[in-house]
């Protein structure tokens, strides 16, 4: 019912901070805990992990024990401990890719919505054939010709990724593109380039923002996925996948899968959690 | 004077909201007797629609209705929703300013309509069928036949609108809401709506309490008019007196700020803006604006007292502002 | 007579047509359909209609924030369908536009500052003065200064629209067109904004288009008026040729039916209720475009689209049977009911 919503109010005392508000919400504040605890890893970990990461300390596919508290590998390296560090390189993996994607896809989008014309068409049906393809599959054989590593996976997860951000982006910037603040601008007389780069771009953020955040969750999946492929990471790297790669050789030392596998579970749901929030946040009732 | 056919007393509707409880209405009293068209003009926050929508009990949970509404002696607050379902479109039909988030967009107008009817008559569906169609002749629908198999977005507004008023009609209702009918209509169309209300009211001796913000729609086709500010009502009568002979400032100040198609003399505005609900000043809610204030209207709440030919909220009347 | 600040000729929108696969419909909708126009300095021309008559794309087109199928804006002499684009875009400081919705008319990311500041930036005023000059025109709208660091969305929606005006006169334009500015507003609030703008046009000498389907404030504020309907223009006149002397049958409907806050008055009024829906712009009638709701209609009304001439009552009108009518006093005549 609008009946509510009858009332005129001319509220000009300051809204409170956003951020302090968000915390408030169990999602958002169990997203960020998550998010926090990693970053914490990455940095610190090489201080106060209890072994090395390639360490073999000889006592191999030990089961969880006193000093070996996730247990070891088939090699006797610490599970624990290449879990932790597997966050070195599953997470920053992922945000190279988000950022690249996002900064790459949105400039393309912006270019073919804005413009019109065969630019749009031109980036247009280069984005429906790349989304034909099932993303792993495409990943794969672009990991595949490009070799392994992961700054190979990082180039096939952005060709596969960014039609997405360029869909997307294109999509606002031609919804936001008939409003009337545009007509407004256009009026006043304001240039065009400024016209994109201060009334239409800084309204299109919003959308980006939370996709990109429920994405990360995804794109740390699909790198997993790459690797466990052997497409991705190469051992002996502890990337995540690496690590459910060997876990999947030793299915019944079930801890060595379980510790990567509870790693990405943790940072997928992370990020699912904080994207849902975002939005809600944004949401048009929140001014 | 007969029996009143809806009777609000003291009522009062709050929103529980974070910053606050918006206090939105705030002790209206009202009456609609049979056949009477009662106009409720205020502007936006002046808590119209919420008193009416509290009739059928159709604010959300969250809102804290107290007070009294009656229909036919009948308690409606905290009635059932049986009861309450029952009347909605029953006794008491309503329409709503956008039809097109009223209909079914799914359904057909004449499936609707039969709906409406069998929701309540339990009768066959042939029967509904040949209601529906004498509903929408009651509204003078062009090719009404045709009408019946057409969806709500193939229609115009004022087409919806007339599909609106045969469904709140199906069941021959004593009294006929409507909340701001015609606000989203052209003009033309408007007329036209204005027309087919006056046409069923006079035919059906229907009540019709309308809701509006439009002065010159209440001047042509209400009885009496009750003038909402804040949440309360601050001046009421029949249609001549609140215009010709009104006393409340804030009457008066409406009146004078309205251009007009016959002259073309100076507006005066009122000035400053209607308090916020959720932070009313003790006293009169119009003090702030008001060219005749003084220490009386802010010591204590003003109730509605008859002065001269109308009954009007203000401590100060009679001022003589009705000037015309 | 001088050379009016603006005028338009013969201005045609068409926009493509999604009609169903099925009707051979025509392809294009005329929205705005061979109008013409003029607006002098300092003169308040109002363009009014019911929804889907054209008048607020006929603005647009004015503006050139949408492009004319054809006909020409020329605005104080330079023709502005063949301006180049920098060009058209320095020209614009001079006419400029109030829109209907003041939410979305502002840029809910800008501050009040910035984007009264913008207009002066993108035009090269000298950085030193747009500071005191946005400051000048919160005051010319009557707000603070202080709100200025302030978002759109913090304001009332007459706040906002005071924002919308002051900054269509940040550059000191000769014309403001003003599409339906009050429209959106509560009466009250009306009341203030039409008094801003009265006293804006006064001290400013500024020519306003005014597009509105409000009779009653057109009423009040216009010099000047032009009717339209489904895309063409049915009667112009003065003020008083229009409200007083109307001759054109949809503009008697359409006074008729607008309401005035007075009892006695509005209850003895004739009545002109005109039956139907305006017909789809697809498809519009042949001849005269009002002929299929009109009670007057012949066959020469089918076959001979009506002129817009003065037929002897001084003001223009496109009509076959024109006869001059006051709908608007207290009537001696008795119920029309038309269908």
């Amino acid at each position: 019912m609008t009946a509510a919503l009858e009332v005129v109010t001319v509220s000009l005392a300051p809204t409170r901070h956003p951020f302090a508000r968000a915390l408030r919400r169990p999602q958002f504040a169990i997203g960020m805990a998550v998010l926090a605890f990693w970053i914490l890893v990455i940095v610190t970990v090489s201080w106060w992990a209890p072994y090395g990461p390639l360490e073999e300390t000889g006592a191999r596919l030990q089961s969880p024990n006193g000093s070996h508290w996730l247990g070891t590998d088939t090699l006797g390296r610490d599970v624990l401990t290449r879990t932790l560090y597997g966050a070195r390189y599953s997470l920053p993996t992922a945000a190279a890719v988000i950022g690249l994607t996002v900064l790459i896809g949105s400039l393309l989008g912006a270019l073919a919505g804005f413009r019109g014309g065969w630019i749009d068409t031109v980036i247009m049906r280069s984005s429906d054939v790349v989304l034909a393809f099932p993303p792993i599959l495409l990943a794969m054989a672009v990991a595949a010709a490009l070799g392994p590593g992961l700054r190979n996976t990082v180039l096939a997860l952005i060709v596969v990724w960014w039609p997405i951000y360029a869909r997307l982006l294109r999509g606002q910037v031609i919804s936001i593109r008939h409003r009337e603040h545009i007509e407004a601008a256009v009026s006043v007389g304001v240039p065009k380039r400024r016209i994109l780069r201060r009334h239409i771009l800084p309204l299109a953020t919003t959308p980006v923002l939370i996709n990109a955040t429920m994405d990360f969750g995804q794109v740390v999946l699909l790198t997993a996925s790459l690797s466990f492929l052997g497409l991705g990471a190469v051992p002996p790297t502890p990337e995540w996948g690496v690590l459910i790669d060997e876990g999947s050789r030793n299915f019944y030392q079930w801890w060595i899968a379980l510790a990567p596998g509870v790693a990405i579970l943790s940072v997928v749901l992370a990020f699912n959690f904080l994207g849902d929030s975002l939005r809600d946040l944004f949401d048009p009732r929140g001014r | 004077m007969s029996e009143p056919l809806l009777e609000l007393s003291d009522l009062h509707v709050k929103f529980p909201t974070p910053s606050g409880a918006i206090h939105a209405v705030r002790g209206l009293d009202l009456t609609v007797h049979a056949g009477e068209v009662v106009g409720i003009v205020g502007e936006s926050g002046s808590g119209k629609s919420v008193s009416m929508l509290s009739v059928l009990g159709l604010h959300g949970p969250a809102a804290e209705v107290s007070g009294s509404v009656t229909f036919r002696g009948r308690e409606l607050i905290g009635a059932p929703a049986s009861e309450l379902r029952h009347l909605r479109g029953g006794r008491i039909g309503m329409i709503f300013q956008d039809p097109m988030t009223s209909l079914n967009p799914a359904l057909t107008v004449g499936r609707q309509l039969s709906e409406a009817v069998i929701v309540h008559q339990k009768g066959s569906k042939r029967a509904a069928g040949e209601r529906a169609i004498d509903l929408l002749d009651m509204v003078s629908m062009p090719n009404p036949t045709a009408r019946l198999r057409s969806y709500p977005h193939e229609l115009s507004g004022g087409m919806r609108q007339r599909v609106m008023i045969a469904m709140a009609m199906a069941n021959d209702p004593d009294l006929l809401i409507a909340d701001e009918p015609t606000t989203a209509l052209d003009v033309t169309t408007q007329a036209q709506i204005l027309d087919v209300l006056g046409r069923i009211r006079s035919e059906r001796n229907l009540a019709i309490a309308i809701i509006t913000h439009d002065l010159g729609v209440v001047a042509g086709i209400a009885d009496t008019v009750n003038v909402m500010y804040a949440g309360r009502i601050v001046e009421r009568g029949a249609v001549e007196d609140v215009f010709y002979r009104h006393e409340h400032p804030y009457t008066s100040g409406l009146l004078a700020c309205l251009p007009r198609l016959d002259s073309r003399s100076e507006l005066l505005p009122i000035g400053g803006a209607p308090p916020a609900l959720d932070a009313l000043p003790l006293g009169c809610a119009f003090q702030d604006r008001c060219r005749h204030v003084t220490s009386a209207c802010t010591e204590a709440d003003v109730q509605l007292a008859p002065v001269g030919a109308t009954e009007s909220a203000c401590v100060n009347a009679p001022i003589a502002v009705g000037v015309r | 007579m001088t050379e009016p600040l603006l005028r338009v000729s013969r201005l045609v929108k068409e926009f493509p047509a999604r009609g169903s696969l099925l009707r051979k419909s025509k392809q294009v909708v005329q929205a705005v359909s061979d109008v013409s126009f003029d607006l002098h300095r300092g003169e308040t021309l109002s363009i009014v209609g019911e929804s889907g008559c054209g008048k607020s794309t006929t603005a647009r087109c004015v503006m050139q924030i949408l492009p004319p199928t054809s006909g020409s804006v020329q605005f104080d002499g330079q023709e502005l369908t063949e301006l180049p684009d920098e060009d058209l875009r320095r020209l614009r400081r001079r006419f400029q536009m109030v829109f209907q919705d003041p939410q979305a008319s502002l840029n809910p990311r800008m501050t009040v500052r910035q984007i009264l500041s913008e207009p002066l930036a993108v035009h090269d005023a000298d950085p030193a003065t747009i500071r005191p000059r946005v400051d000048e025109l919160m005051q010319l709208v009557q707000l603070r200064a202080a709100d200025l660091d302030r978002y759109a969305h913090q304001f009332s929606g007459g706040q906002r629209q005071r924002i919308g005006i002051a900054r269509a006169i940040a550059l000191s334009p000769d014309m403001i067109a003003l599409d339906e500015p009050v429209s959106a507003l509560d009466v009250s609030i009306q009341a203030e904004i039409i008094r801003l703008l009265e006293g804006l046009r006064d001290e400013l000498g500024l020519a306003y288009l005014f597009i509105a389907h409000d009779l009653s404030v057109v009423r009040h504020l216009s010099d000047r008026v032009a009717v339209m309907y489904l895309g063409k223009i049915v009667e112009s006149g003065t003020n008083e040729d229009v409200y007083e002397h109307s001759a054109h049958p949809y503009t008697q409907a359409l006074l008729a039916a607008a309401p005035i806050p007075d009892p006695i008055l509005e209850r003895q009024r004739s009545r002109i209720i005109i039956e139907g829906e305006v017909p789809s712009p697809l498809d519009p009638p042949s001849g005269c475009r009002f002929r299929t709701r009109c009670w007057k209609a012949t066959q020469r009304c089918a076959d001979e689209e009506p002129p817009l001439t003065d037929p002897g009552v001084g003001h223009l009108v496109a009509c076959h049977h024109p006869e001059e009518v006051n709908v608007v006093q207290r009537p001696v005549s008795d119920q029309k009911e038309h269908s």
